[in-house]
């Protein structure tokens, strides 16, 4: 557990006027599930864009277990072993839930430069996809095109999709966000499975989960980090009572 | 095979309309329209075309408003060495789809730096400037084009015997369009499916997501414009073997906006979409010209209706009696 995924050092990042990380500083253990919360507008999926590739960094760095990622394109990242989940369900509609994770899976074994053979017949591709759909509980839905699927199975798709490449670690922007109560359950037991194999860095507004989720808590308010430690420290915290979770919590 | 599939609306007139151009040599003599003949091969060329836009264009989302220019690549490369006697189809028809190649890795790896409406800019601008180069070259006939006297030769020499497929003889050549057709249809059903199409239709998807998974979306598309790029010009190939002429205007913007609309009325992203559109295309054009000197007053307000009222083309109308036809495509 002492293993650090990712070190995150004086990350700074501003839109115009507007600074929206402010110096962050970040370590997230091996096999952890860290959660960042914080306010609406401060800064959460920004910081989780910067560290996946998505944003170009303004100042600090970004290190990978030995790795420099500071200036790394997206898809390189995910090479490395990098996977996020979008805040907006960013799945392939057009597509069936195979597909979907079938084009993990294509990412993660290598060039796709292949023309001839149907991906679909193609076991090395199909075994580990329906293995990240069973991991959701998605496996029946595999023939399913994704534009029919509910909301909350479309984020379960988001997850077995990150799961599908493999990663060392799986940044989930919001996982439960738009979902009704049997939904948010039904996924806080899904990542909850996860838990120990995997590294997940968890922004989520719903608080249940996070304090039940949650090994590490960072707090963020207007990009900067005001309070870090576990669950029960962030309960105790003044500061993040004030600034946040509002007294009566 | 699959019974029910076979039956399908959609592969009864796959069938038929392959069938008909199989057997068009026997029909159009005994309905007593014998130009039928060249009408169909020009449909086939088209077809081919309109397959390769399809493949960047329906598949990959990549809108190109320049496609034509690798008809005039393929064209010109059998004109120009025509023009220098040189008929051996063994060396030039190779050399276009080798020329279109790297036209096409040149101009796709500047065009597709750019996305959406920009691309469709600078895939047409990239189309203007070949097709001034063609206007300009004085040698090559400038915009009067240039004559092709003979179709290309091909002679097999092998150990002492020599065979030659004659395609100065206009049913061997009606039958290798046929056949060439045919194997692009069976080579874009390969590729989509393949792990390469699968990534095109990702990309046309989704493609931050794409890029979110790890796949370098860039060179994927480029290798992707750079295929169809080169089918194209093998349509440019045969388009100048048929008429024995080449000349600028086969590369002009308006040919590429014919094409866009083949696939478009063919339905974007099916297989057979693109034949059915530059059937349906050529043969309204051909049949309204006869009959009004101003077709084009009917032929663009239909081309409207098609846009407005049949989203997914031909291949739509057809796919409307299965269980569930499309439904909103964007999301």
């Amino acid at each position: 557990m002492t293993e650090v995924m990712v070190t995150v050092n004086g990350l700074s990042k501003s839109f115009g006027g507007i600074t929206a990380t402010d110096n962050v500083n970040l370590e997230i253990l091996k096999g952890e599930i860290h959660a960042i919360i914080g306010p609406n507008g401060a800064g959460k999926t920004t910081l989780i864009s910067q560290l996946t590739g998505g944003l170009k960094v303004d100042k600090g760095s970004i290190r990978f277990q030995n790795t420099d990622i500071t200036n790394l394109p997206p898809y390189a990242r995910s090479r490395l072993g990098l996977a996020r989940s979008f805040q907006i369900t960013s799945v392939f509609h057009d597509l069936s839930v195979l597909n979907n994770a079938s084009l993990a899976v294509q990412a993660h074994i290598g060039h796709s430069y292949r023309f001839w053979k149907p991906a679909e017949k193609d076991p090395e591709i199909t075994v580990p996809a329906m293995e990240a759909l069973a991991r959701v509980g998605l496996e029946a839905r595999a023939h399913t095109l994704t534009r029919s699927l509910s909301h909350g199975e479309r984020r379960q798709l988001e997850i077995a999709m990150a799961l599908a490449t493999k990663p060392k670690i799986l940044f989930l922007d919001e996982p439960m966000a738009g979902m009704g109560v049997d939904e948010s359950a039904r996924m806080v037991e899904i990542l909850r499975t996860l838990r120990g194999e995997n590294t997940i860095l968890l922004i989520e507004h719903d608080m249940d989960a996070v304090f039940a989720l949650a090994d590490r808590i960072t707090v963020l308010v207007y990009g900067r980090v005001i309070a870090s430690g576990s669950p029960e420290e962030i309960r105790a915290d003044a500061e993040v009572r004030r600034a946040y979770l509002g007294d009566e919590s | 095979m699959d019974l029910k599939k076979l039956t399908s609306r959609r592969s009864v007139f796959t069938i038929f309309v392959l069938a008909l151009c199989a057997l068009m040599p026997v029909i159009a003599p005994v309905i007593g329209e014998p130009y039928f003949l060249e009408v169909f091969m020009r449909i086939m060329i088209w077809a081919i075309a309109a397959i390769s836009l399809n493949l960047i264009l329906g598949y990959g989302g990549m809108v190109s408003f320049g496609h034509a220019l690798f008809l005039g690549v393929g064209g010109y490369t059998v004109g120009i060495f025509a023009y220098y006697d040189i008929f051996n189809g063994f060396i030039t028809w190779p050399l276009a789809l080798l020329f279109s190649a790297i036209i096409g890795l040149i101009i796709g790896a500047i065009c597709l730096r750019t996305r959406g409406l920009y691309f469709i800019m600078i895939t047409l601008a990239f189309a203007q400037m070949i097709y001034y180069l063609g206007v300009s070259v004085e040698e090559y006939g400038s915009d009067d084009g240039l004559i092709i006297y003979g179709r290309s030769e091909f002679i097999f020499d092998f150990a002492g015997v020599s065979w030659e497929l004659d395609i100065g003889n206009q049913m061997v050549f009606y039958y290798l369009v046929f056949v060439i057709l045919l194997a692009c249809l069976y080579f874009t059903h390969r590729l989509i499916n393949s792990r390469f199409g699968m990534v095109i239709r990702g990309v046309k998807s989704n493609e931050s997501r794409m890029q979110a998974i790890g796949f370098n979306t860039y060179r994927y598309k480029l290798a992707c414009f750079v295929i169809a790029g080169v089918m194209c010009s093998l349509a440019g190939v045969l388009s100048a073997n048929a008429e024995k002429f080449v000349s600028p205007d086969m590369m002009y913007w308006t040919k590429s906006g014919e094409l866009i609309f083949m696939v478009v009325l063919g339905g974007m992203g099916s297989l057979f979409g693109p034949v059915a559109g530059a059937l349906v295309f050529l043969m309204l054009s051909e049949i309204l010209s006869n009959l009004w000197e101003n077709w084009n007053l009917i032929f663009g307000p239909f081309l409207v209706l098609v846009v407005l009222y049949a989203r997914y083309g031909i291949d739509g109308l057809l796919e409307r009696s299965g269980p569930k036809a499309k439904e909103s495509a964007n999301d």
